[in-house]
């Protein structure tokens, strides 16, 4: 603990000096994250917990508008009805876990939802998303339906991916969803590519949209910001004017890795316009000023004007993942943002802007409540792959598959998909 | 030029003329119709170029692709034929120009990612294997990645042990790659042409001392729809007392040892590989079968090479046809040493295969000192 005590004093000294104390800190955690170094000059001791909205308040940055801006009652509803679909299916995702339904690594969304339901609602069926191995909200943002993400978790064979993916790995290319990576920082550059082949259609191949180019999301965290492919990125999409947003979901900790124990300089909406493009900071527990910011960046793509960073400071209410005994983050940390859910918030706007009665967005949780349960028994009660799926998709073309003693091509034997694997 | 070549291709005497006129460096030889000869760097240029002309969705991009025509002057011309939309100079980041061709990929481009030289893929192989080789699998067929990745590979010529790595096992041992090793002009024309076509990734691997060779090209190689079916080897020499197996650069040294071993009454028959996955099992078991011996050769490292593969292959389809012991052939188990003369003491030489032939054929000579 005195290593981190060390590090967290080291950080104090930048924020403390450049924060106006215009919003408040949250609780003070304890004398062990406030010793301060010698010589350091420090006008208010601040745990240096969640750094974003602190280090923003005094900066002279780009920062979202501060006022709500307005949106009807459909467009509220929409936004309501999909995080309240995010944040059941997670939810059921760990009852269904810990019964045994689901296995291996599942990765939950709770908390986030603004910042999937913020960009992707933006966006058309042409327009791609990538992703992380936190990865089933966007799927469902994106339109892929919940009981195809729920089978694809059970494993069956009625899944996006035919339960070969699983939880890190959704797939759908009717949705333009390419991804589900495991790989940290593994999604950027494939999101880059997907934008340069949006690039490619219009200019060399002369297919175009009525809208313009389409765009491409690349989502990530607050730990792939310090991986070299994100550094690679950023230089090659501003080179030559890629259309694609890179949507930063810091909410803090690397498994159990705080952000500031890892990034030198904390800020990393800064990285952008060190690479030529616009970096924005953006309060990603709050679903309308996210979809503010995302309209502009996604316009700005869709004209041709290139990339933007945009960081969402966010927050996951679970663990890093549901083995995860999330022991490491304070009780104080996870109040303060549980009290900034980003559900509760929308709904409380709705209600004090009078675009829906309580009744009708209870409606809506009761209906989602239902499409996730019926989820569910679709899921269950889907049959598992049959054995003659394991060397199916392995290629596109399965002569892949080579030749086999008889001198013909493997995969013209009848039998070969019978899961004899002898290939 | 090559195309005037071609509209004026007809019976032999009018293609010796035109071949004359257009050679005349070459007319000193005697002809027939497979005269034409033709570098490995001009097979590789040619069959980029006609691909790339062919289909618009196929772009190159790699450093040096462009302007500098090329680290081995491979794409040649193409920049200013096809411009720099198609011909992308990209900066040094292969982790991140290698994802961007599989995310081109996946939405239905087909990029050739050049590497300048292989062992740079390692600074991109996670994109190679997790989302490319793996992707139409985890996506169950959706998503297929229409990628070829392409470079020298293997040992150079002093280049020292971080230039000189032969890859192809690494990239052979992976479920949803295909990686293709040319030897002649022919194949580098035929494969390359073949792994731009083909849906799925394709690791190219050629090699940079074979980048100035000629070999003989046949009208029908010159075709610009010509191609080679992946997956199939080619007997380059036949023979009946031992079979020898190699691919790319070690090709040429099997044949030469196949003629010097001819001298001593040992018919060898020498397989050129072509595919290393898939591998070509039915042909090199069926030579296995007629000839009962069996030589491996490959650059590499040993420990699991393509050796290694080769001879579980063939015990597992054909052991009660085998005479002797498996004989393999590889590189040194060791870093790439720098100078000269440990070099070629790194490297298979033509003296290798030869006793390892007879080793094989039970006229042995005591083993050399190796690694």
């Amino acid at each position: 603990m005195a290593a981190a005590s060390f590090t967290a004093a080291k950080f104090l000294a930048p924020v403390a000096a450049r924060s106006g104390g215009d919003r408040a800190p949250f609780p003070a955690a304890g004398a062990a994250y406030a010793r301060p170094r010698r010589g350091a000059q420090l006008t208010s001791l601040r745990p240096a917990l969640a750094v974003s909205s602190d280090v923003l308040a005094g900066s002279k940055a780009a920062q979202a508008a501060a006022a709500h801006p307005g949106v009807t009652r459909e467009e509220a509803l929409e936004l309501y009805e999909d995080m309240v679909l995010g944040r059941c299916f997670e939810d059921m995702c760990a009852q269904m876990y810990y019964r045994g339904k689901m296995f291996g690594f599942v990765h939950l969304y709770n908390g986030q939802e603004a910042v999937s339901t913020g960009f992707i609602k933006l966006l058309n069926q042409a327009d791609c998303v990538v992703s992380t191995y936190r990865d089933h909200v966007h799927a469902l943002s994106k339109g892929v339906p919940a009981r195809s993400v729920m089978a694809e978790l059970f494993g069956k064979a009625t899944g996006c991916c035919r339960g070969q993916g699983g939880s890190m790995h959704m797939f759908s290319a009717p949705h333009n969803l390419l991804g589900g990576f495991a790989f940290i920082g593994e999604g950027i550059p494939v999101a880059t590519g997907a934008a340069f082949a949006a690039k490619y259609r219009h200019e060399v191949l002369k297919q175009s949209g009525p809208n313009g180019l389409d765009v491409t999301l690349a989502f990530f965290g607050d730990g792939t910001c310090n991986n070299g492919q994100f550094f690679e990125c950023l230089n090659m999409a501003q080179l030559w004017k890629l259309p694609i947003v890179f949507v930063v979901e810091n909410n803090l900790w690397a498994i159990g890795m705080s952000h500031l124990r890892a990034t030198s300089d904390p800020e990393i909406w800064k990285k952008g316009p060190a690479f030529g493009m616009p970096g924005v900071h953006v309060d990603g527990m709050d679903v309308l000023k996210v979809r503010e910011v995302a309209k502009e960046a996604i316009e700005r793509a869709r004209r041709g004007e290139g990339p933007t960073l945009v960081e969402c400071e966010t927050y996951r209410f679970r663990g890093h993942s549901l083995a995860d005994p999330d022991e490491l983050r304070k009780p104080d940390e996870k109040s303060h943002y549980a009290a900034r859910d980003p559900i509760t918030a929308l709904k409380r706007y709705i209600i004090e802007q009078n675009l829906a009665t309580e009744s009708e967005l209870k409606s809506i949780e009761k209906k989602m409540d239902d499409l996730i349960e019926e989820a569910v028994e679709f899921a269950d009660a889907s049959p598992h792959p049959p054995r003659s799926q394991l060397l199916e998709n392995v290629f596109a073309d399965p002569k892949g598959f080579g030749i086999g003693p008889d001198g013909k091509y493997r995969c013209d034997d009848p039998m070969f998909t019978q899961g004899t694997a002898q290939v | 030029m090559l195309g005037a070549a071609r509209r004026q291709l007809g019976s032999g005497p009018m293609l010796g003329q035109v071949l004359r006129r257009l050679r005349p460096a070459a007319a000193a030889r005697g002809y027939s119709a497979a005269a034409k000869e033709m570098t490995v760097r001009d097979a590789l240029n040619s069959a980029l170029d006609e691909e790339m002309s062919a289909d618009p969705s196929v772009f190159l991009m790699g450093e040096e692709v462009g302007e500098y025509q090329g680290a081995y002057k491979i794409s040649k011309g193409l920049l200013d034929k096809y411009g720099p939309d198609r011909v992308l100079d990209t900066p040094i980041t292969e982790a991140g120009f290698t994802g961007i061709g599989v995310g081109a990929a996946y939405q239905g481009l087909r990029p050739i990612v050049e590497f300048m030289t292989f062992n740079f893929s390692m600074q991109a192989i996670d994109h190679i294997i997790n989302s490319a080789a793996k992707s139409n699998y985890m996506s169950a067929g959706q998503i297929s990645v229409p990628i070829v990745f392409r470079g020298p590979n293997g040992a150079a010529a002093g280049v020292g042990a971080q230039h000189s790595q032969c890859y192809a096992a690494w990239y052979a041992h992976v479920p949803g790659l295909k990686v293709l090793t040319p030897y002649s002009a022919e194949d580098a024309r035929g494969l390359l042409k073949a792994a731009i076509r083909d849906p799925d990734p394709v690791i190219f691997l050629e090699n940079e001392l074979l980048y100035g060779e000629s070999f003989p090209v046949s009208a029908e190689v010159l075709d610009s729809s010509f191609c080679l079916p992946i997956g199939k080897a080619k007997i380059e020499r036949e023979g009946k007392d031992v079979t020898i197996t190699a691919f790319s650069k070690m090709v040429g040294y099997a044949l030469q040892a196949a003629e010097i071993l001819s001298k001593e009454g040992i018919s060898a028959e020498v397989i050129n590989l072509r595919s290393i996955r898939p591998l070509d099992r039915a042909a090199i078991n069926a030579s296995v079968r007629k000839t009962n011996r069996l030589v491996t050769v490959e650059e590499g490292f040993p420990q699991h090479g393509i050796g290694a593969e080769i001879c579980m292959s063939v015990v597992e389809e054909s052991f009660e046809y085998l005479d002797a012991p498996v004989q393999r052939i590889a590189g040194a188990d060791v870093p790439m040493p720098y100078a000269a003369n440990l070099e070629r003491m790194a490297v298979p030489q033509v003296e290798d295969i030869v006793r390892a032939a007879k080793r094989a054929c039970y006229r042995a000579v005591p083993m050399a000192a190796t690694a």
